[in-house]
């Protein structure tokens, strides 16, 4: 790949590998306290750092990710971006990067110990929610430049169809730009001017609306880029053929319209809610389940067909053909097996009904360490493991594979332990994002402790998983031997049919997400405007 | 389309269609819709609005009882609660200050509490023993402080 677009890339990484190193460090510490092992400094508040563990990790190592991922794989597909549009993904880029030593200095100083999801009226110092607003809006103008190398490709090979995998990046990005509309709603006309000072009160319902239209449909934006390595990347590295280039567009669009008209399953606990439109958006949840048969059915058909052409027999015989030391498929493959329980376990979140028994327990910080934790963290690795020495120009050597496949095993171990206790503590009541008690010594609460010690385990394997994945990743870097380290793009099995003209008409699809939104949100969200109770004023409790 | 894959997905809709019917039917027919209130009142005058003005256990029935919780950082008021075996309870919860929630470890009464709202929901216990009732969304330093105590005697 061209240098200058590579260290675009390389820029990105390298933050969010910062992040993840100092994000799981605060996690690790996290499982020592509640496990009672440690106890904090008095300099450093639990909820300190659980604030600074979810930024870290669930914005800023997944977005910098995301898009060093996302440039690369348009620059390999649709060619260098021009210099106006790399100009602006760096202008994007070093917004991203104040916004975040912003909002990380303001964590540090005890001044925003709201945690990740900042929930008014609990009031942070306006530069916090500032340095939020600042990363959103660099990751417009990263979108921006690669919308437009899109659509520059386009039209200098009309009639012909996208690179599949430039489609699926412009699809997560048209996600992104939807969901993030209500974040910057709540964050520009809420919480600025009300923690500045501006106004005197907040519309807690509004403002949670606001959040949870944005939040789920953010699970999805992590989720994507793993979807275009499973399948665009993964069927070439282990030698086999994409199973449907139509397919695959139209799962990514799906995944439009189904993840955003859907928040209310976040709130339906809430008053202030009907419960006739809670249970409209849980139906719209469940939607989403057909795009993700959609994948997991050409995943295994990809699977299949390669480990038969090997000579694998029988019903399953197949399946030992397929590359397992090969850490660029192990570990995406390991994601997407933690993915089937995971998948299991947000049915149950998104259940009216089931809802009611784990809501806001620590079973649900279980299922998304085993959603983005594992499914998500696991294929970002294995992509990382070949995309960093492309761009490098080095190549991971089979000592190095070695030494990442131990990584995932790690890894993929941790995270079952710490994840399966969080699942079963959860069930029995223990409550998610609090510091290490006894309830004043009451006997419900003493049940949970071997569950507390066990997910401080599986923190200790995460966290040795994770010095060895740093230690890859400077040597991958800057030690690795020079050489061509391959960005693998699968092909599609078959003939190569032209997809549907449809499938590229992005005025449909938008106008058909928007049309759902309208749906989903338009009566809920004027009731909640309209007949608001007075608001809140701003509380620091911390 | 693969012929597998219709089936396949076939399969998945038909299994989705029923497990809707199910949670709908759960949540129009049965009664068992999660705990959606619509009252609302003024987060800063609680204390002067019914029925938070009288916050504590009132028997409304036979083995019938209301519980009016003021929840405020980081305490619930009342604190301790005795009611006998068998009692079918409507809780009725507000908050004074942040975003609060209503837990009672072990059972499926769960519930957010919204500043300006007021939300409530109903359990039978059948059970005796020592409830504990807890707050689950974050509140501030002293969150991990914030519970009560339910007896079932």
């Amino acid at each position: 790949m061209n240098r200058l677009d590579s260290k675009l890339s390389m820029a990105h990484f390298y933050i969010a590998f910062g992040a993840i190193a100092i994000g799981g460090l605060f996690g690790l510490l996290q499982t020592l306290v509640r496990s009672e092992m440690i106890t904090l400094p008095p300099s450093l508040n639990y909820y300190q750092i659980l604030t600074a563990h979810g930024v870290l990790m669930a914005i800023v190592f997944t977005t910098f990710f995301i898009f060093g991922f996302l440039y690369a794989s348009v620059v390999r597909t649709t060619g260098a971006l021009s210099e106006g549009r790399r100009r602006s993904a760096w202008i994007g880029y070093w917004m991203m990067v104040v916004g975040m030593i912003l909002g990380v200095i303001m964590i540090m100083l005890g001044e925003a110990t709201v945690l990740y999801t900042f929930y008014a009226p609990l009031e942070a110092h306006p530069l916090f929610y500032v340095a939020l607003a600042m990363i959103i809006v660099g990751t417009y103008f990263g979108s921006f430049s690669i919308i437009r190398q899109y659509n520059h490709w386009k039209k200098e090979h009309t009639g012909e169809t996208s690179p599949l995998i430039a489609f699926m990046a412009v699809a997560t990005l048209v996600l992104w730009l939807i969901a993030t509309i209500g974040v910057v709603l709540t964050v520009v006309f809420q919480f600025i001017p009300w923690s500045i000072g501006w106004v005197d009160e907040i519309n807690i319902a509004l403002s949670r609306t606001l959040f949870w239209y944005f939040g789920h449909p953010l699970v999805y934006f992590w989720l994507l880029p793993a979807y275009m390595a499973w399948y665009v990347i993964v069927p070439k590295i282990i030698g086999g053929k994409i199973f449907s280039d139509s397919l695959a567009r139209l799962a990514f669009l799906l995944f439009i319209l189904f993840s955003i008209p859907v928040g209310f399953h976040h709130q339906l606990l809430e008053p202030g809610i009907s419960h006739e439109w809670k249970f409209i958006q849980v139906v719209l949840t469940f939607a989403v389940i057909i795009p993700s048969l959609m994948t997991a059915f050409a995943l295994f058909a990809t699977f299949e067909m390669r480990g038969r052409s090997l000579g694998g027999k029988g019903l399953f015989g197949w399946f030992k053909k397929l590359p397992w030391k090969d850490v660029r498929f192990f570990a995406p493959f390991m994601g997407m097996t933690i993915f089937i329980p995971a998948g299991a376990g947000g049915i149950i979140n998104a259940s009216n009904q089931m809802n009611q028994v784990v809501h806001n327990t620590i079973w649900v910080t279980g299922h998304f360490h085993l959603t983005i934790g594992a499914t998500v963290a696991l294929t970002f690795f294995g992509i990382s493991y070949w995309l960093i020495p492309h761009l490098k120009g080095r190549i991971l050597t089979k000592q190095l594979n070695g030494i990442a496949i131990y990584q995932t095993i790690l890894w993929t171990v941790g995270m079952l332990i710490m994840s399966g206790a969080m699942h079963f503590s959860g069930l029995l009541g223990n409550p998610r994002r609090t510091q290490v008690t006894t309830y004043f010594d009451h006997s419900v609460a003493s049940g949970w402790g071997a569950y507390e010690t066990g997910m401080a385990i599986g923190g200790s394997l995460l966290f040795i998983s994770l010095i060895l994945y740093l230690i890859l990743m400077v040597n991958l870097s800057f030690f690795a031997p020079k050489g061509q380290e391959a960005f693998p793009i699968g092909e599609e099995a078959g003939e190569s049919l032209n997809p549907p003209r449809i499938l590229e008409n992005w005025k449909v699809w938008i106008g058909v997400a928007f049309a759902l939104i309208l749906f989903a949100y338009t009566i809920p969200i004027i009731d909640i405007i309209q007949n608001a109770p007075p608001g809140s004023k701003g509380f620091k409790f911390w | 389309m693969h012929k597998l894959e219709k089936v396949w997905l076939m399969i998945g809709v038909m299994t989705l269609i029923a497990f809707l019917s199910t949670v709908g039917y759960q949540a129009f027919a049965s009664g068992h819709a999660p705990p959606s209130d619509l009252t609302k009142l003024d987060p800063e005058k609680v204390e002067e609005t019914p029925p938070f003005d009288e916050p504590g256990l009132h028997q409304i029935g036979d083995n019938e009882y209301e519980l009016i919780m003021v929840l405020q950082s980081f305490g619930f008021t009342p604190n301790k609660v005795e009611i006998p075996q068998g009692a079918t309870v409507k809780f009725i919860v507000t908050s004074v200050d942040v975003v609060h929630g209503f837990e009672i470890a072990g059972t499926r009464v769960n519930m957010m509490v919204t500043p300006g709202h007021v939300n409530s929901m109903t359990y039978k216990f059948n059970e005796k023993g020592e409830y504990l009732i807890l707050c689950n969304e974050y509140c501030g330093i002293g969150h991990h402080m914030m519970s009560a105590e339910l007896e079932v005697k």
